[in-house]
């Protein structure tokens, strides 16, 4: 049976975890990845016809907060815990690429 | 070779609610950095969001201005990459459910009107803003980070340059008018990405596409995707290939430069936001945003012209903006004859605003100075002339007929008191009535001065030419 995943495939999704792996944990994942999508496989088995998709873990519908602004005025407190600050900025290693867009 | 353009455009708008989409901290500029932040946007382990109504009812007012159908049963989904203007890793967006879809605006372009639809319109959060420093850092600012965005989706349908601005104005417009949002290119309340293919005319696959980035105005917009679209047409008929490439727009040369090539479609790896509830969107609730919807400017310029007797082209320039739609209609409200106002507004105060580089709203202008002005030349009490004086003093917030009086402004239209003047004036000068007798209409003009000059210009030039004639033909 051809293999639900190869290698490449393994490399990609790591590299969008930002995950390196060296030639035996890719191996291993790369096995340990295969049973996850047999696993699936047999999910994928049951019938759900008629079975809406499930989009939320919780029964509650419209729970939704006024448009209230509340500041936390936890600044300090906030920023003590990044790893590097300055003048009220999170300080962190030169950006070079730029295709991050949060859009 | 004939090609046929297809341009497609996805434009991002803050919305101005006072709180996040998905954390009650403030939506707010200009504050210190990070100051408007909380444990939720920073991503903190365990902390939930909640979802902001105002941000839900902001998105249905912009979507049926859109003419969008509304999704009843929306829920968010969470689109995965990794940049540090967003600690979590990801960011709450719509993919599956769109709060709305199939709208359409419509567009002029050439004097012909066209619809031009829309795809769809999700809600979504806003990034954190980075700067970089040269010594190899960037700094990290959260405050924009959970601010509301809409992003509105074209269909493939716009085909030139010329639409795609038509379409960014009259987009731009109608989310104005509904007040949800400043939507302001030069502050960043809308942003525009655009992308643009070209195929033989009659191929039923699309061209490849490319994007263009550093479109900063509706104008660059145009001129970024006029230039795209003659290169892309001379890399075809050269028997090249475009290359699915994102391109910066320079806007000193106005050509497109290759940023990067791009390689497969981006892996978001979307799935439904476990840490939301969904939404039910009741008939009731939208039916109570329709019923407050304010009036769109394609209703208010109708209005203009069939109510108030204005000129199509006036009432498409007043509409612009809501700001000067509101302002000429709060001074037509005082009382203003709307043709006059119109004229101002378009005029002297247009003027006014370009040479100041100034916003309607920020200047000392009120509709009640600019009406009171207006109905003081309406009635003859001062000239169109002596307004020029007025309008200065009311862009100094003056009020017109306080400074009209102070400064004895007053036009002399009455007869009984102009009367006795012109007979002193034609008196002292019969060779001018024998002038025009003899049929030299210049006589006219020079009685005419003598008589502004004995009246220091404060004679109504209208009544003194009508009591002139009248004397002159007694003659």
């Amino acid at each position: 049976m051809a293999s639900k995943i190869d290698e490449q495939q393994v490399k990609h999704v790591a590299s969008l975890a930002k995950l390196q792996f060296d030639d035996d944990q890719l191996g291993k994942f790369t096995t340990q990845l295969e049973s996850i999508i047999d696993l699936f496989e047999t999910i994928d088995k049951v019938d759900t016809t008629d079975v809406k998709p499930m989009t939320s873990a919780t029964d509650q519908v419209n729970a939704m907060r006024e448009d209230i602004a509340v500041n936390s005025n936890q600044r300090e407190a906030l920023l003590n815990n990044a790893p590097d600050t300055e003048e009220g900025y999170i300080k962190v290693p030169a950006i070079i690429d730029e295709s991050g867009d949060g859009e | 070779m004939n090609f046929e353009t297809t341009i497609g455009l996805e434009v991002h708008v803050e919305l101005k609610t006072n709180s996040k989409i998905f954390s009650p901290s403030p939506v707010q500029f200009g504050s210190e950095p990070n100051a408007n932040t909380n444990v939720i946007d920073w991503g903190y382990p365990g902390v939930l969001p909640s979802t902001n109504k105002g941000v839900v009812e902001d998105g249905i007012k912009a979507a049926l201005a859109l003419h969008a159908e509304v999704e009843q049963h929306p829920h968010f989904d969470r689109k995965n990459y990794f940049y540090p203007d967003n600690p979590k890793a990801y960011q709450i967006s719509q993919s599956d459910t769109p709060l709305a879809h199939d709208g359409w605006i419509e567009i002029e372009v050439d004097g012909e009107k066209k619809k031009m639809g829309i795809a769809e319109m999700h809600i979504e959060e806003d990034a954190g803003k980075n700067t970089h420093s040269p010594n190899g850092f960037s700094f990290v600012d959260l405050n924009r980070q959970g601010t509301p965005l809409i992003e509105i989706v074209s269909k493939p349908e716009i085909a030139s340059p010329d639409e795609a601005y038509a379409y960014l104005e009259a987009l731009r417009q109608r989310i104005q008018f509904t007040g949800v949002s400043d939507v302001k290119m030069e502050e960043g309340s809308m942003r525009v990405d655009v992308n643009i293919s070209i195929r033989p005319i009659g191929s039923d696959k699309y061209g490849t596409k490319t994007e263009l980035k550093n479109l900063n105005s509706f104008n660059y917009v145009r001129k970024g995707l006029a230039f795209e679209e003659q290169r892309q047409q001379r890399v075809l008929m050269s028997g090249g290939t475009i290359g699915q490439e994102t391109r910066r727009y320079d806007e000193t040369s106005g050509q497109t430069i290759l940023m990067r090539v791009k390689e497969g479609s981006d892996d978001y790896r979307y799935f439904p936001e476990p840490d939301l509830p969904v939404l039910a969107i009741s008939d009731d609730w939208i039916d109570q945003i329709k019923a407050d919807m304010p009036e769109m400017p394609s209703n208010r310029r109708d209005r203009y012209v069939n109510e108030l007797g204005l000129k199509e082209y006036d009432a498409m320039v007043l509409t612009q903006t809501k700001e000067m739609s509101d302002f000429f209609e709060a001074a037509v409200a005082q009382g203003a004859d709307a043709k006059m106002t119109a004229n101002y507004l378009m005029g002297d105060v247009n003027a006014y605003l370009n040479d100041n580089q100034v916003d309607l709203q920020d200047t000392k202008l009120t509709p009640a100075n600019l009406a009171g002005m207006v109905k003081l030349i309406d009635d003859g009490t001062i000239s169109t002339k002596m307004a020029k004086k007025v309008f200065k003093a009311i862009t100094n917030g003056e009020e017109p007929s306080s400074y009209v009086k102070e400064h004895g402004l007053v036009q002399l239209s009455d007869p009984a008191q102009l009367q006795p003047i012109i007979d002193e004036v034609l008196a002292n000068n019969e060779q001018s009535i024998e002038d025009f007798k003899n049929g030299k209409d210049r006589a006219v003009g020079y009685l005419v001065g003598q008589i502004m000059k004995q009246t220091h210009g404060q004679a109504n030039p209208q009544v003194v030419n009508q009591l002139l004639m009248k004397s002159l033909q007694a003659k």
